[in-house]
């Protein structure tokens, strides 16, 4: 760090410090601060809200005065509602079901994709990579709302799958309910959160597989391995990085996604983020609302923790 | 020096989209030879090698190695392995599964891949470090995980792409013996390029001098240091004064050659006509210094000191000569303090004497 300080800076060791603490304390602070007001602070309503009791027009504060006696008010019963009540159970596995089928894919699609991108000719992977980004011109719900007509009756997509017989196939496999009918079934759910999310797979990938030294690739070829064990053992682990940041990076909006469900998905694909919109907008319950997305984010980041922490050991023990 | 060819690099081409980065190059290498292939960037040298790992196909031409074809051979089938320039190890993989990952793929059983794993370990003497990763090794153990990773397999041709090339100074004259000697001991064939001369003259038993894909001189360190065959290797092997001048006496025992500001007298014949254009180099080693004219009117010129370089073990001083050409001549510095210590601007002679030159015609 010390280098980052322009040697021009005069003055003594502590008044020098005391600059650079200030300039680093600046830096992370104002993400900081900002994360602390429009995240962290947010969320600890919300967390008040789910353990409160709902009111005529909004959830009653848990901390109230009854005859000159504080009290204070938690209510656990919305989160009980939750882990024994089957329809968010069903309702946060299949989210998390169609997350993971979703990053599947795109990691599927995206990989050999970023690869070839990665090891296209250096003139024209900058074209490549703006392909990729394209997308991003046009509205997302525009994007999603073309997939209706794609995969409607009489749509490109519809008619192609019937033609070539693939639709029986595919309501063999249970991803669409009937032959012939794509819309609203967990295939066109999973088509749109994949094509909608492919980029955010693409762009770490790419990151990643395009600062790989290609040497390493020749010396595991000179060491005997074919193009595929080269691939498997050299490729894939170094891009691991890259893996994990594009899965996560498709993951977790996959799990809280509504649009796309919503547009997409039938009554088949009930997701948590429909849930919570229901219980939000519908049953105004915003105490159950706020249980279901505080879950949601444990849900989430329990299991980045742990992979994080066990990560972190691994790297440890390499050591 | 006649040579039973071990591997056979036969008339071979690569051709870079008009560009011939290798111009039919022809080499015969013994077994158990260190062989380098010496030359500056772009001369051609690491495509000949990439050649004999595969990574790069020949236009035409063929190597042949221990009598097999290899033109068809991918890298991965070849029984040669190759020490890549900074080493390539691989980040992700422990010292031990780097030098593991070769034996793997040929399907070895565990246990001989650990009995061999360990004996390459103590080979370059890095037990200790089995299970760290690259990065948390120095430069000096990388390269010798990198020797490790090639030898495990015991291929039949070892490469080296400038094996010492991302060491320091110090660290490189220490490891260059030390390379030779677990070389030497393993008994495998070697081909090895660098663009240090230095580091082939000491490490090769013969050395290819390369320019522009072709191969100008083979043969040992101290034959090409000392009978260069064309200019170009004179200037590009060591110091060297070059002189052009003309032959004007060509007798059996001996030859004439008058230069601008000295005549050299030759101690043997040349082929050649008189009055040819031919050019005399002399090592600045060879060259020694006086004040006094030494007497006789050839092999000596007078000239004013212009510059001295001093090297600690040697001093090179720069003369300037009454044509205007300057003469580079090193003195060693057996003693601690000249008694008479030359200076720049003084006027000495510098004489030679008559075996001390390369008489060169191309």
């Amino acid at each position: 760090m010390s280098r980052l300080i322009a040697p021009a800076q005069h003055g003594s060791w502590p008044q020098r410090l005391l600059a650079l603490a200030r300039g680093r304390t600046a830096v992370i602070g104002i993400p900081y601060l900002w994360l602390l007001v429009f995240f962290l602070a947010p969320f600890a309503i919300v967390v008040n809200y789910s353990v409160s009791v709902m009111g005529a027009v909004r959830p009653e504060d848990i901390f109230s005065v009854v005859d000159g006696v504080r009290k204070v008010t938690i209510n656990f019963g919305n989160y009980v509602t939750v882990f024994t009540d089957d329809l968010y159970f069903k309702a946060y596995v299949s989210s998390l079901k169609y997350a993971a089928i979703t990053t599947a894919v795109c990691l599927f699609i995206g990989y050999p994709f970023a690869y070839f991108m990665a090891r296209a000719k250096p003139g024209i992977q900058p074209a490549l990579l703006m392909l990729v980004m394209l997308p991003f011109w046009t509205s997302f719900l525009l994007r999603v709302y073309a997939w209706k007509g794609l995969l409607g009756e009489g749509g490109l997509v519809a008619e192609f799958l019937i033609h070539t017989g693939l639709d029986q196939l595919m309501a063999g496999l249970g991803m669409i309910a009937s032959p012939g009918k794509f819309m609203n079934t967990p295939f066109s759910l999973v088509i749109g959160m994949s094509y909608t999310y492919l980029p955010f797979m693409i762009l770490p990938l790419y990151a990643n597989l395009a600062k790989m030294d290609l040497r390493l690739l020749e010396a595991a070829a000179d060491l005997g391995a074919n193009r595929f064990e080269a691939f498997w053992l050299v490729t894939v682990p170094l891009s691991r990085a890259g893996i994990i940041a594009g899965s996560m990076l498709v993951f977790i909006p996959c799990v809280g996604e509504f649009v796309i469900p919503e547009l997409l998905g039938g009554p088949q694909t009930l997701m948590i983020g429909r849930v919570l919109w229901d219980e939000f907008f519908s049953n105004n319950d915003w105490p159950m609302a706020s249980t279901v997305a505080v879950v949601l984010i444990l849900l989430i980041v329990v299991p980045l923790a742990i992979f994080n922490k066990y990560q972190a050991e691994a790297q440890e023990r390499g050591r | 020096m006649t040579t039973q060819a071990y591997l056979s690099v036969e008339d071979v081409v690569k051709d870079f989209s008009g560009v011939k980065a290798v111009n039919h190059v022809s080499l015969d290498i013994a077994k158990g030879e260190i062989f380098a292939l010496l030359g500056s960037s772009g001369c051609g040298k690491t495509t000949l090698l990439r050649m004999l790992a595969g990574f790069e196909t020949p236009t035409s031409g063929r190597i042949v190695l221990d009598g097999v074809s290899l033109s068809e051979m991918e890298p991965y089938s070849r029984p040669i392995n190759m020490m890549f320039q900074s080493y390539a190890l691989f980040p992700h993989l422990s010292v031990w599964d780097n030098i593991a990952f070769g034996l793997r793929r040929e399907g070895m059983a565990k246990d001989r891949i650990a009995e061999r794993v360990e004996s390459m370990l103590k080979l370059v003497q890095l037990g200790k470090y089995a299970k760290r990763k690259p990065h948390q090794l120095s430069g000096g153990q990388q390269q010798r995980v990198a020797l490790a990773r090639s030898l495990a397999k015991r291929p039949q041709l070892l490469l080296l792409d400038e094996p010492l090339g991302a060491l320091d100074k110090k660290l490189r004259e220490e490891t260059q013996i030390e390379l030779v000697n677990i070389i030497r001991d393993v008994g495998v064939t070697c081909v090895m390029v660098t663009h240090d001369q230095e580091e082939a003259m000491t490490m090769a038993t013969r050395i290819a001098v390369m320019s522009e894909g072709r191969i100008l001189q083979v043969g040992p360190p101290a034959d090409v240091y000392e009978t260069p065959a064309t200019r170009f290797v004179a200037d590009f092997i060591g110091n060297v004064n070059l002189m052009d001048g003309q032959l004007t006496v060509d007798e059996a025992d001996h030859c004439v050659i008058t230069c601008a500001d000295c005549q050299h007298h030759v101690g043997h014949g040349i082929t050649g006509s008189l009055d040819m254009a031919v050019s005399v180099a002399i090592r600045p080693e060879k060259i020694a210094l006086s004040r006094e004219a030494p007497g006789g009117a050839y092999n000596c010129v007078q000239g004013t000191i212009r510059a001295t370089a001093y090297f600690g073990s040697f001093t090179v001083f720069h003369l300037s000569l009454a044509s205007g050409a300057s003469l580079k001549v090193s003195v060693n510095n057996a003693e601690r303090h000249r008694e008479d210590p030359l200076n720049t601007g003084d006027v000495v002679w510098a004489h030679w004497s008559d075996s001390a030159h390369v008489v060169l015609t191309q």
